[in-house]
């Protein structure tokens, strides 16, 4: 059950998500952030959502859309701006940039940029968890791009087939880059393709927070308990392109003007203000503290040094060779 | 062991069985996985009797799904675990290119330092046995180009044991990559725990008219080379790269200063191969000392046909590294002196 408390820092950590994205976005614009940034604007409930019932030693795999899960997973907002910034003090050093943020003190795993690269990877943390004996559990987030690769049908297989401990979390927000669901898939219903591999599978709005936490709280005990994994289809959108680079034309002004008026955050917020767990002052305070914050994460990437020449080579090897 | 007495003569796989079956008694982080490595054995016996002593939790049967089982064995090793992967060949494993590639080799680096990848990948390559151009093929310089990979490749049984050990105990992803045709090779192997450093080459004969390096059954191609230019009078040293990234270019050096000719003899093809790289190390850090060109001896330049004598005739063998040595030697005082 969620607290008073645990509402109001769940809103906070919605908008802290969405200021920090608007942010960055901002930040690229003027050239301060280069090479791809995927916003994560519109998705904020699936991260907090998906994050707020798990264990500080449970495990998180993110795939390149992962400002939000690495958030949601409490890295430091400071920490994922000057690694988007390309600063030594970045989550990953400034090595690893906006599609590689990595959190070992979180178990934020990544961070990958390869389109289903993270599902075989999140096997082998399950299989590592199980080996121990562990009760953990492995939360793996992909897109509904990933459900079309190789990767996800021998991941699914092996984790039905072990009982691996893994929730995969597919956030269907519609478009696999430009290409709508319906285009990439034979069978446009996720769900139906994970169900092959004899698993749970549901689906949830992934634009309502409570909804998400409710199901991931849920999912999240029984995969523990049972050490079954289970699939879960979280309907999202993304209000902004595939990247920063995409302008979206292969959607229309209609179609984004809908799914905004369900914006995650707007619609929590009144919801809380409805229930009497915020007045409209705190919401404001909350917006005020929370832009504060993400000002302050520009400024330390700002200030950040760059890494040092030596880094090039650092890091490459375990050990010097 | 004392000294006089015999080591124990054994397979080359069962050298590469004791070093995975000592590791895993010495850490109880390191397993096995793989197609067949359980229950039928290994495909080449590798792993025989390891279900039995160490049960199914630590030697794992796999479906055939090469990229989770290379990508259980990256996350595997991301939180801690030590696994010997095993790719039934290393055709196969080219279908895990992209954990090896774009996840095994770089998680490291781009998470800046805080990930740690201890895991090994075993794989038999080469050719030899008529299997065909996709059962034939030796990937090594796929590997060799990326960094945040190591490679190390095992020439005898004792090297095998020995390579293999370290590979179990090294931080970094390792592709360890065995012969299919070495397999049953039998040498001295001693019965104690013992390891081989990784990034040094091994001089396998001494010799001071040319330098002949190899890796992998290529060194046995280059031994009975030197065997029969010694009967002409020509003293060739064999060296053994043993492992190909790092490359111990050093010992090399050292070998080119005092013979001041070298040849490498290598199964893979010759496009930028292992050989090229070697020649560039060599032309950088010893091009005063050379007396003439480096040349090379590769597999031909194809897909590996089925007929033996077309296979035959794509491989590197002792006539063709006798031939060559002859060509670099040529105009010397080295001269071959007898027709051979």
């Amino acid at each position: 059950m969620l607290t008073k408390q645990d509402k109001i820092d769940i809103f906070h950590e919605m908008t802290m998500i969405r200021k920090f994205e608007e942010k960055a976005g901002e930040m690229y614009e003027r050239g301060n952030i280069r090479g791809f940034l995927h916003l994560y604007i519109g998705q904020e409930a699936v991260a907090s959502g998906f994050m707020w019932p798990l264990r500080a030693d449970d495990y998180v795999i993110g795939a390149y859309r992962e400002h939000g899960q690495a958030l949601g997973r409490c890295a430091s907002p400071r920490a994922v701006m000057a690694e988007l910034f390309g600063k030594s003090t970045g989550v990953s050093g400034g090595k690893g940039g906006s599609m590689h943020l990595f959190d070992v003190n979180r178990r934020f795993l990544g961070g990958t940029a390869i389109v289903g690269g993270g599902l075989p990877i999140a096997a082998g943390i399950g299989f590592a968890i199980n080996y121990h004996g562990g009760d953990q559990i492995c939360l793996c987030f992909f897109g509904d791009g990933a459900v079309n690769e190789g990767s996800f049908h021998e991941t699914l297989n092996i984790a039905s087939l072990w009982n691996l401990p893994i929730l995969f979390i597919c956030e269907n927000n519609l478009y696999g880059m430009g290409t709508a669901v319906e285009r990439a898939s034979a069978v446009p219903n996720l769900p139906r393709r994970a169900q092959c591999y004899s698993m749970a599978v549901e689906t949830v709005d992934g634009m309502d927070v409570l909804a998400v936490y409710e199901m991931a709280d849920r999912l999240i005990s029984e995969v523990r308990e049972t050490k079954r994994p289970a699939f879960v289809e979280a309907v999202t959108y993304r209000y902004r392109g595939h990247s920063i680079a995409d302008p979206g034309t292969y959607r229309t002004k209609e179609e984004i003007e809908e799914w905004r008026r369900r914006d995650p955050i707007v619609q929590y917020g009144k919801k809380l203000l409805d229930e009497g767990t915020l007045s409209s002052e705190e919401i404001e305070k909350i917006h005020s503290d929370v832009a504060k914050e993400i000002e302050a994460a520009v400024q330390f990437a700002e200030d950040s040094p760059i890494p040092k020449p030596e880094a090039l080579y650092q890091d490459v090897y375990a050990n010097r060779i | 062991m004392s000294k006089g007495d015999k080591m124990p003569v054994i397979y080359y796989r069962q050298a590469l069985n004791q070093a995975l079956r000592e590791e895993m008694r010495r850490d109880e982080n390191v397993f096995v996985i793989g197609e067949e490595v359980a229950q039928y054995q290994g495909a080449y016996r590798v792993t025989e009797d390891l279900l039995e002593e160490f049960g199914d939790r630590r030697v794992k049967d796999t479906p055939i799904s090469e990229e989770v089982i290379a990508g259980i064995g990256t996350g595997a090793a991301m939180v801690g675990l030590r696994p010997v992967v095993e790719m039934m060949t290393v055709n196969f494993a080219l279908l895990a290119m992209d954990q090896i590639v774009n996840h095994a080799a770089k998680l490291r680096y781009m998470s800046g330092g805080q990930i740690k990848i201890p895991m090994v990948i075993r794989a038999p390559e080469g050719a030899g046995m008529q299997l065909g151009a996709q059962h034939s093929q030796n990937l090594e310089a796929w590997f060799v180009h990326v960094p945040g990979l190591k490679v190390v490749t095992a020439s005898t049984p004792y090297d095998a044991k020995g390579l293999l050990k370290s590979a179990i105990r090294d931080d970094s992803p390792v592709i360890f990559l065995e012969h299919a045709l070495l397999y049953s090779m039998r040498g001295e192997v001693p019965e104690e725990g013992y390891t081989l450093p990784i990034g040094r080459a091994d001089v396998k004969r001494k010799g001071d008219d040319i330098t002949i390096i190899a890796y992998l059954r290529m060194v046995h191609i280059a031994l009975s080379a030197a065997e029969a230019l010694a009967k002409t009078g020509i003293s060739a040293e064999v060296i053994d790269l043993r492992t190909l990234r790092p490359m111990d270019i050093s010992t090399l050096v050292e070998s080119v200063k005092k013979t001041k000719h070298a040849i490498i003899v290598e199964e893979d093809w010759p496009q930028c191969g292992i050989g090229a790289q070697v020649v560039d190390q060599l032309q950088l850090h010893a091009f005063d000392y050379l007396d003439a060109p480096i040349m090379r001896v590769t597999l031909a330049d194809t897909p590996m046909p089925y007929s033996r004598e077309l296979e035959q005739s794509a491989l590197p063998n002792v006539e063709k590294v006798i031939a060559t040595a002859g060509s670099v030697l040529k105009g010397t005082a080295r001269e071959p002196a007898v027709s051979i």
